[in-house]
């Protein structure tokens, strides 16, 4: 027995780690989705992006500040959080940056590095809502300027729709404490946008009647397009599918294969996940697992018996305000090559006759 | 219901939480706005910067601000080049704020000891970085007035999101 489990010394998936600089435990790490089941990430296997490396923090010392454009500025300890009243919520989280290589042509070999920083939770917290009610936060303010107490302070501002909405303060993951890579003890979880918003460490919150035009919410994470001018505030992550098995570097051999793989959308539910194993000749509707849950990923399947011929199999949704998956062309017809952040069209993965599945 | 539960019965039952202190918020509160809200007192320029870059900033961004190794961004050049094929973002070319570029400097640089500058080198330092990019004078001073006042090549590049903006077909 053990007082706290590991899985099996048999078992092998990993994130495949990326620094970006010479200080430890800046980049990212990337979920391998190819190897995994379900609509649950592994706590272990969540992807992780820092922007300045992970702070260890002693939750006794730790404490929420809420000022600015307020009644009552207050001052929280994280177990005063969690005696407000709990909620317990699927959700998916999803890099911004995730694929940014596949718009540029620098197209990766498994949808672990494809599509990797992209990972499904339970998550646990309070409302922010809730925890406003006694600050009281004045009609003028527009904006909650979030900052984490990590080394850089990142911070970025939020609007108060999205606060007064679904916003989270969030301690818990996959039904114990957070991660110290999400957030220990406590970040941000604004369902359905894209994942830098989500401030981990979260130790201030600043309400304020303009945005602070933060570095990480001007000079990145936004949206440059083919006319020179860029989106900003660009939050919600549009709807998406991969295809997670057969998928690169997978070799498989004739006969029956279950296609499986994720559709998630950040503007509610997916209602259709279609496949084609004929390079997009013709389209049929996969298996949605149930419950498909808002703003959480949904398992697909789709049964296939491979010939053993070459062909391309690939996936496309639609969620439940109609959005239609893009093609790679179609998104750059739009965006041109260079806006970079959330990139979701379709992937598309050819089977070689030898079996080998690779990047299209 | 639940709302109705909470306005009801249990409004400052919740209520955990100890009034902030003016000096608690004046320690923590390090956010600068566009007109130059929240930026300290104090003053530098190009001159006084150039060392300090030299000696806390060039080992990552290199000698000249181009960046170094396609890894540490380059804070120099592509001014004008946003709407070409090949656009090439810098504090210069993309930068909206000049203020954003004090707010990062004085929040999470240097990399490896992020605020440890003092309140004029940031001003300094961010000063070089101005006038490599050809924005201000060498002399320039730069302080919690005149920051504010730098008019940025790229101040009117961003749009709202303007999503859904692609159209697929089936």
């Amino acid at each position: 027995m053990r007082a706290y489990g590991e899985r099996s010394p048999f078992e092998g998936p990993v994130r495949v780690i990326r620094e970006l600089t010479a200080s430890p435990g800046t980049g990212s790490s990337r979920t391998p989705h190819a190897e995994l089941f379900g609509t649950i990430t592994p706590s272990a296997l969540h992807f992780e992006r820092h922007h300045s490396g992970v702070p260890a923090i002693d939750p006794a010392a730790h404490r929420l500040l809420i000022h600015g454009l307020v009644e009552n500025p207050l001052v929280f300890t994280v177990d005063e959080l969690k005696r407000f009243p709990s909620i317990s919520r699927s959700y998916f989280l999803e890099c911004g940056g995730n694929s940014i290589g596949e718009q540029s042509g620098n197209t990766q070999p498994d949808v672990q590095r494809s599509h990797g920083l992209l990972s499904c939770t339970e998550w646990t917290g309070v409302a922010l809502k809730e925890v406003l009610r006694n600050v009281g936060v004045k009609a003028e303010a527009k904006w909650m300027i979030a900052e984490g107490a990590d080394a850089g302070r990142m911070a970025r501002s939020i609007p108060m729709e999205k606060v007064l909405d679904d916003a989270l303060l969030v301690y818990g993951q996959n039904g114990e404490a957070l991660r110290p890579e999400q957030g220990y003890p406590l970040r941000l979880l604004l369902p359905g946008w894209e994942g830098n918003a989500n401030v981990k460490w979260l130790h201030r919150l600043h309400f304020a009647a303009e945005p602070a035009m933060s570095a990480k919410e001007t000079a990145y994470y936004t949206d440059l397009g083919k006319d020179g001018k860029a989106q900003i505030f660009t939050f919600v992550m549009e709807a998406r599918s991969v295809i997670t098995r057969p998928s690169g570097l997978q070799k498989i051999a004739p006969g029956f294969h279950e296609i499986t793989g994720l559709a998630w959308t950040g503007k509610g539910k997916i209602v259709r996940v279609e496949v084609s194993t004929n390079g997009g000749a013709s389209w049929a509707d996969a298996e949605l697992q149930q419950p498909v849950l808002p703003l959480a990923v949904a398992r697909f399947r789709f049964p296939w018996n491979w010939d053993g011929k070459e062909t391309v199999i690939q996936s496309r949704c639609t969620d439940e305000t109609g959005f239609l998956q893009p093609t790679h062309d179609e998104l750059i017809e739009a965006r041109g090559s260079h806006s970079g952040y959330h990139y979701n069209a379709i992937k598309p993965w050819r089977v070689g006759a030898d079996g080998n599945v690779t990047h299209v | 219901m639940f709302k109705l539960f909470a306005v009801l019965c249990c409004a400052g039952v919740w209520g955990q939480g100890r009034p902030a202190t003016a000096g608690e918020v004046r320690k923590l509160d390090i956010t600068v706005f566009p007109d130059g809200r929240g930026l300290p007192a104090g003053k530098g320029n190009a001159v006084l910067g150039r060392p300090i870059y030299k000696v806390k900033c060039a080992v990552c961004h290199n000698e000249a601000a181009e960046g170094r190794d396609q890894q540490w961004p380059a804070l120099v050049g592509g001014i004008g080049s946003l709407a070409t094929p090949k656009p090439k973002k810098s504090v210069g070319s993309y930068w909206p704020y000049a203020t954003t570029v004090w707010d990062y400097i004085n929040r999470s640089m240097p990399f490896d000891h992020p605020r440890s500058l003092a309140t004029d080198e940031v001003y300094s330092v961010t000063a070089f970085v101005l006038f490599l990019n050809g924005l201000i004078a060498e002399g320039h001073e730069l302080n919690e007035k005149t920051l504010p006042q730098i008019l940025m090549p790229n101040r009117n590049g961003f749009v709202p999101d303007r999503r859904p903006d692609v159209k697929a077909k089936r």
